[in-house]
């Protein structure tokens, strides 16, 4: 019964969290950003209600909320009634539309415009420029209703050819036309000069930027915000409970620690929520098999309800994962002959002081340290070390200097180490049975 | 359909009998018939004169379609010629006049063509052959006839307004009349006094048609119409003789812009609307017709007045001095020949005013038009006698001239105003505002000699076309105001009967209060009763009038229509942003006067010679250029509206509106002809457009801008446009703009380039006080901005680009800020230096200082190793895993923990994403070379100041 009970809380916290983490829900305020957020609401109203054309662009680093301020800024827009009747919206995204022809289309369809003339849209591109512009051309200021027009990942919209796109949108809004909101969002704080001169003459030079600084505080301060249970959570009881957990965990040093790091690392907070959606995941998992039981480390006073926290542990473990290096992990399934051979391109690289090298030499090297072993365990043939190259090569591990080199015989190919010494070594000490003389051999300072 | 008119065919032309008669002037031989027999077949064709025929043209499968008016060959016989009366097909109407007509049109409809800018003699050798032209009436529904031979007449059509049209214009096969008595002058037939006749018919005044006009003023107003404007044609040549005074008026325009755009804009209006000159053109031409046919007017004249009530008192004032003006100039034998003489006469004729003035006018060469005019009709006006003492004041010459029947002046309409409906009474308002401001805007110039105050009527013309961009509708009241009497009596009727059905549409308003304005010259109640006695004339107009519905000619895409209205600024500060917004189109340019007048004189030249060229404009972004231009092109669409210039075409292509440069071809087609053509079919179509001759055809203004995007590899776009204007029967005028000013130099091969030719033009930045300027009269007296403030922004934006636009960008946004701050108890409401300071910030400071100092703590450190590892190499280039080396070193120095190299290049990537760092693509790990975007000392400074 009582697991039953928990069963039901234990999806709808699930749900509740996973809306934050994985579909970025907005939140109900912005934080840090309010100025902007008027400034833009500002813009977009009058467009849609006084029917000026205006564009904008929305700078700021990856993860610092542009997306966010836009879509918190429509919300609100939306709320209006007269927004709401007359503004239609345009999305489009550099990533998807990658040149004109389907941006056109894209547009085209977005504004329904293609039910206007049946087959026209379906004409070539020329065309469809011409009849998107004559209907831009039809509208004017106070008969014809607004569009938005969205351009995510601005700078990509800019490598078009001619940015014809670019510049039709913005001379539409700098001319008595149907009235247009052009808002570029990006990461490039260099934007502006990849515009064409007259297309950065027809833009407003408007520019917000989202550059937040926020402190170790206010991070952890986030972190607890999108852990904790709103307060319109049905079981008041079990919310209580879990939102205490939170305090506590966030006040957990070694928690606080491995937050520190991240927030070092990055301010971005869509890393965040990846983070912690790992051991947030992890939960309800672990929940049935262990709701009754007291082996739940931290807290088992109320084996009931407690177990269902996050634990420290959970983090540090989820932190981790995401520190870890992907080369190195990678080195882990080498077989011992490639694990020598890279080691025997790290005395090259050291010799030669990070010069190209070849299989041949690869292969000196690592004679020569079985001449010095004078053990027979590791002789291998010529064609089974030139396997062994290959998937090194396969693992983009090493890469050749010039990739036109297919003349060449494959073992007097240049190519260079993708791999830091650091990374070698780290990997070296935690290969499983590593053979002892070959760590000695990586750490001694002479081939 | 397809008609035979390939070269292969050859056909045989040969005159069926022997001349008719014999033209001793021009050698000429006369012809009834011509017969054409095709090589090879038996079958002969004859063509008549009066019979309908095809004329071969541009378009293979449609053919032109004329009427043969008299056949003809010079001397010794070998050149056959054809004077024909031409017939407009659908296609041949521009798109948008198509509009006009309200109803789809019949694929198979023709129009009769009352234009003038056509020839209408042509070689017989390119008749096709006969076809079937009937006439239907306007209500008549197009019969559902197979036969594609067969064409339909309802309406004619005068490049302007489609009107309904008399059968017996178009009556087919009507039989010739060859009257050998009549001196075989060019258009001897009646149908040549129809208003087709033109070309050599104005050379030579069209011979009296006893019948067409007693038609005309018997209550037909259709043919009324028509007769008129035939005479306005001759007038007009009369006119375009002198056109050395139009250009030297287009030169002056320029500068009375700028004294206008100094005066309040009510001023302008007021000039707008006292504007005589619609009126006096048409007078002028009625007066030649008149004085041609002197004895048919003064017939009709008196049928006009018997048929008048006698109880209306004006009437009998103004029937006398009416004959006496008739015989005035009749008198004077080479009154025609003077068209300064006629511009004044025709006033008072318009108005059937005293002859005296009339007399006095021409015997005195020019004087104060407008002024004068007014007084004369109040001479004609019983009621009142009270001066009005300001004019007077004003032009002492005109109290001079017209002394003797001052004395009997009425104060002007203002009484006949108070009599009338309610309705009318916003237009007396507007005529009562407008006569104080009428004198002061004229009384200047009209103690200046004659030339001075032609060109000022000129200037005020040019004024009135910026002000009222007429759109497609006021055409055809405008062609009212050209008919005198008929626009006497429609606005009469229009304020007796129609005011309760009068659209409150704002057009109407307008036009309404224009003819208040240039008709109080006679009083209204002079006209009401007259036209109660002649309600019938009143409805063909009704046709014409803007209430026809306009049904677009093909389903065209559009933003659909806002569900709620857009609203209106609300305070001065709203106010101001919409007039600084870059899309709202200025009343004037101010700072450009000078290139104006040099475009508008190099396109009015070639539009009056019929030539062709090329004109070179170029200048940096946000100069004006396009909007010289357009606004030239306004201008001259105006003059060309009220006949002062041959109607010409105005198309416009823009090299970046368009995907492929050879796209060009096909909307240049697609905007001349609205055919649609792959790009190579268009450019033969219009290779063969612009290089044959074709009878009817206009000059074609071409506007092609960002010209630098119709670059290809061999140039033949750019070759071709500039290779058609040179061609001698094009008629093309290319207006280039790029931005560069050593394009054709740079980027065009030797052929092109010597084709462009030499007339450029090079549109300089701005300086601050053309910016300052600029703002100064888009505010236009909204008071908005602190002085220093925009200095401030004219001199930064002088300083940077010059670019008007970015100089109103900010201004925008100035006033934005301003709006937020003003919640604040300091604010003055205007916008300040403080908030123009912060724009400049906004706008132009970089933000990669800031963004430094955003960075997280690792991104910092990798900025700094980045540094380090730079000075340590002495480059500025550094490999990733070099970095990486620092950047663990400067880890431990700051008590880091040391990251992973998957870490390192993440934090690098992020770098590179907002292009603090410049990367190499990140597939090459490690390896990447890491360059930096800003300066060291920029993120040094940045760190620093942590």
């Amino acid at each position: 019964m009582i697991i039953c009970i928990i069963g039901f809380i234990d999806v709808q916290v699930q749900d509740i969290l996973r809306e934050r983490f994985c579909r970025q829900q907005l939140p109900d305020r912005l934080e840090g950003v309010e100025a902007q957020h008027k400034h833009l609401l500002e813009l977009l109203k009058r467009t849609a209600v006084h029917g000026e054309s205006n564009s904008v662009l929305i700078v700021g680093p990856r993860g610092a909320g542009k997306t966010m301020l836009l879509k918190c800024v429509l919300r609100d827009l939306l709320e209006e009634k007269e927004a709401q009747k007359n503004l239609l919206q345009v999305h489009l995204n550099g990533l998807l539309q990658t040149d004109d022809r389907i941006a056109l289309k894209e547009i085209t369809r977005q504004l329904h415009l293609e039910n206007v003339v049946g087959d026209k849209v379906f004409g070539s591109f020329a065309e469809n420029l011409a009849f998107l512009l004559e209907a831009l051309k039809k509208g004017d200021r106070s008969s014809s209703r607004p569009v938005l027009f969205v351009l995510d990942e601005f700078d990509l919209f800019a490598h078009h050819k001619n940015q014809t796109l670019l510049y039709n949108l913005f001379d539409v809004s700098q001319s008595a036309q149907a009235p247009v909101a052009v808002v570029g969002i990006t990461c490039r704080l260099d934007v502006l000069e990849l515009l064409e001169k007259r297309v950065k003459s027809r833009f407003s030079h408007r520019q917000i930027h989202l550059l937040s600084n926020p402190t170790f505080p206010q991070y952890l301060e986030r972190v607890r915000t999108q852990l904790s249970l709103p307060d319109r959570f049905p079981d008041q009881e079990f919310c209580q409970d879990w939102n205490d957990g939170v305090e506590t965990l966030c006040e957990d040093k070694s928690v606080q620690d491995v937050l520190q790091k991240h927030f070092n690392s990055s301010k971005d907070f869509h890393l965040l929520s990846s983070f912690i959606l790992s051991p947030a995941s992890l939960f309800p998992l672990i929940y049935p098999f262990f709701s009754t039981s007291s082996s739940i480390s931290s807290s088992s006073s109320s084996p009931g309800v407690t177990p269902l926290l996050l634990l420290p542990a959970d983090l540090l473990e989820a932190s981790r994962l995401c520190f870890t290096d992907s080369k190195a992990n990678m080195l882990h399934g080498l077989s011992i002959l490639e694990l020598c051979l890279i080691i025997a391109m790290k005395h090259l690289n050291d010799v030669y002081e990070g010069e190209p090298f070849n299989l041949q030499m690869v292969h000196n090297e690592f004679k020569k340290f079985l001449q010095r072993k004078s053990n027979s365990m590791y002789n291998f043939e010529q064609p089974v070390i030139m396997k062994a190259f290959e998937h090194l090569q396969q693992l983009e591990l090493i890469r050749p200097v010039d990739s036109t080199a297919a003349k060449t015989q494959r073992e007097y190919q240049l190519m260079r180490l993708m791999l830091d010494h650091s990374q070698i070594m780290e990997a070296l000490q935690k290969y499983p049975q590593c053979p002892t003389d070959v760590k000695q051999w990586a750490m001694s300072a002479f081939g | 359909m397809k008609y035979s008119s390939r070269l292969r065919v050859r056909r045989v032309y040969r005159w069926c009998e022997e001349p008719l008669s014999f033209n001793r002037k021009l050698k000429t031989h006369e012809y009834r018939s011509l017969a054409i027999s095709v090589e090879g077949l038996p079958r002969t064709t004859v063509i008549k004169t009066g019979q309908h025929i095809l004329i071969e043209g541009d378009d293979e499968d449609n053919p032109y379609v004329a009427k043969v008016v008299k056949l003809f060959s010079d001397e010794s016989g070998t050149q056959k010629k054809a004077v024909v009366q031409w017939f407009a097909r659908v296609s041949e109407v521009p798109l948008s006049k198509l509009k006009l007509l309200g109803r789809e049109p019949h694929p198979q409809e023709i129009f009769y063509y009352e234009g003038r800018s056509c020839d209408d003699e042509v070689n017989a050798e390119s008749i096709l052959r006969p076809v079937q032209v009937k006439h239907l009436d306007g209500a008549a529904p197009f019969p559902d006839s197979v036969d594609k031979d067969t064409l339909y007449v309802k309406l004619s059509w005068d490049s302007k307004t489609f009107r309904a049209v008399d059968s017996a214009l178009v009556e087919q096969d009507r039989p010739p009349c060859p009257k050998p008595s009549l001196p075989p002058s060019p258009p001897c037939s009646p149908l040549a006094a129809a208003p087709g006749s033109r070309g050599p018919s104005r050379r030579a005044l069209p011979t009296p048609d006893l019948a067409v006009l007693r038609r005309a003023l018997s209550g037909e107003v259709r043919r009324g119409r028509a007769t008129m404007s035939a005479g306005k044609a001759g007038a007009a040549e009369a006119e375009s003789l002198h056109s050395a005074t139009k250009l030297s008026a287009s030169k002056c325009l320029s500068a009375k812009r700028r004294d206008a755009s100094a005066r309040t804009p009510g001023v302008r209006k007021k000039l707008e609307l006292s504007g005589p000159d619609n009126k006096s053109m048409i007078c002028d031409d009625v007066l030649s017709q008149l004085l041609d046919d002197e004895l048919e007017s003064e017939v009709t004249f008196a049928q006009r007045m018997s048929s008048s009530p006698p109880q209306a008192t004006p009437l009998t004032h103004s029937l006398t001095p009416l004959r006496k003006a008739h015989r005035a100039p009749a008198a004077e034998g080479a009154f025609p020949l003077k068209p300064a003489a006629i511009v004044l006469s025709k006033s008072s004729l318009s108005e059937m005013s005293p002859p005296s003035a009339a007399r006095d006018d021409s015997s005195r060469e020019l004087l104060d038009k407008s002024p004068q005019r007014g007084d004369v009709t109040e001479a004609g006006l019983p009621n009142g006698s009270v001066k009005t003492p300001r004019r007077r004041n004003g032009t002492p010459r005109r109290n001079y001239l017209t002394s003797g029947q001052k004395a009997t002046t009425p104060s002007r309409k203002k009484e006949p105003k108070t009599l009338k409906e309610p309705a009318l009474g916003v237009l007396a308002e507007v005529d009562n505002e407008n006569s104080p401001m009428l004198p002061v805007a004229t009384t200047p110039r009209s103690s200046k000699r004659k030339s001075a105050q032609l060109v000022s009527s000129r200037i005020r013309k040019q004024l009135n076309l910026l002000e009222n961009q007429q759109d497609l509708n006021s055409d055809g009241e405008d062609e009212d105001e050209f008919v005198p009497s008929k626009k006497e009596l429609q606005s009469s009727s229009e304020d007796d009967e129609d005011e309760a059905a009068l659209e409150s549409d704002e057009e109407v308003v307008l036009k309404k209060g224009r003819h208040a304005a240039s008709g109080p010259r006679t009083p209204r109640s002079k006209q009401k009763t007259r036209s109660s006695t002649r309600t019938p004339r009143k409805t063909p107009n009704k046709k014409i009038t803007p209430g026809t519905p306009r049904t677009p000619h093909r389903a065209t895409p559009s933003i659909p229509s806002r569900s709620l209205p857009a609203r209106q600024p609300a305070n001065v500060l709203e106010e101001a942003r919409t007039r600084l917004h870059v899309s709202s189109v200025p009343e004037s340019l101010p700072c450009r006067e000078q290139e104006f007048q040099d475009i508008y004189s190099f396109v009015e030249s070639k539009i009056v010679d019929g030539t062709g060229g090329c004109m070179y404009i170029s200048g940096v972004p946000g100069t004006g250029k396009t909007a010289t231009v357009h606004e030239v092109m306004r201008c001259l669409q105006h003059a060309a509206d009220v006949d002062e210039i041959p109607p010409f075409h105005f198309i416009e292509i823009n090299g970046m509106k368009m995907t492929d440069p050879h796209q060009a071809y096909v909307q240049i087609l697609q905007k001349l002809t609205g055919q649609k053509a792959t790009a190579d079919h268009a450019a033969a179509l219009l290779e063969k457009r612009f290089s044959n001759p074709a009878p009817r055809k206009e000059t074609t203004v071409l506007l092609v801008d960002e010209l630098d995007l119709l670059w290809t590899r061999k140039q033949n776009v750019m070759y071709n446009l500039f290779d058609w204007p040179t061609r001698r029967h094009a008629r093309l005028v290319v207006l280039t703009i790029a931005n560069t000013m050593d394009l054709p130099e740079r980027i065009m091969i030797n052929r092109v380039a010597s084709r462009l030719g030499l007339t450029r033009m090079s549109f300089q930045p701005y300086s601050f006080k053309q910016l300052q300027q600029i703002i100064m009269s888009r505010l236009n007296k909204v008071k908005a901005f602190e002085e220093d403030a925009l200095q401030l922004v004219s001199r930064k934006v002088a300083a940077l680009s010059g670019d008007a636009r970015r100089c109103l960008d900010i201004c925008r946004r100035a006033t934005e800020i301003c709006e937020h701050s003003a919640a604040k108890p300091s604010a003055t409401g205007l916008v300040g230096m403080s908030h123009v300071m912060e724009v400049l910030n906004e706008m132009f400071s970089s933000s990669y200082i800031t963004a430094i100092k955003c960075a997280s703590v690792q991104e910092q450190l990798f900025l700094r190793a980045v540094i380090a590892e730079f000075r340590r190499l002495g480059l500025e280039e550094a490999t990733f895993q070099q970095v990486f080396v620092q950047h663990q070193a400067l880890c431990r120095v700051e008590g880091l923990q040391p990251i992973s190299v998957s870490e390192g290049l993440a934090v690098c990537q992020r770098l590179g994403a907002c292009r603090l760092l410049l990367l190499e693509p990140s597939r090459l790990g490690v390896l990447q070379r890491v360059r930096l975007n800003v300066s060291q000392d920029d993120v040094l400074f940045a760190l620093k100041a942590d």
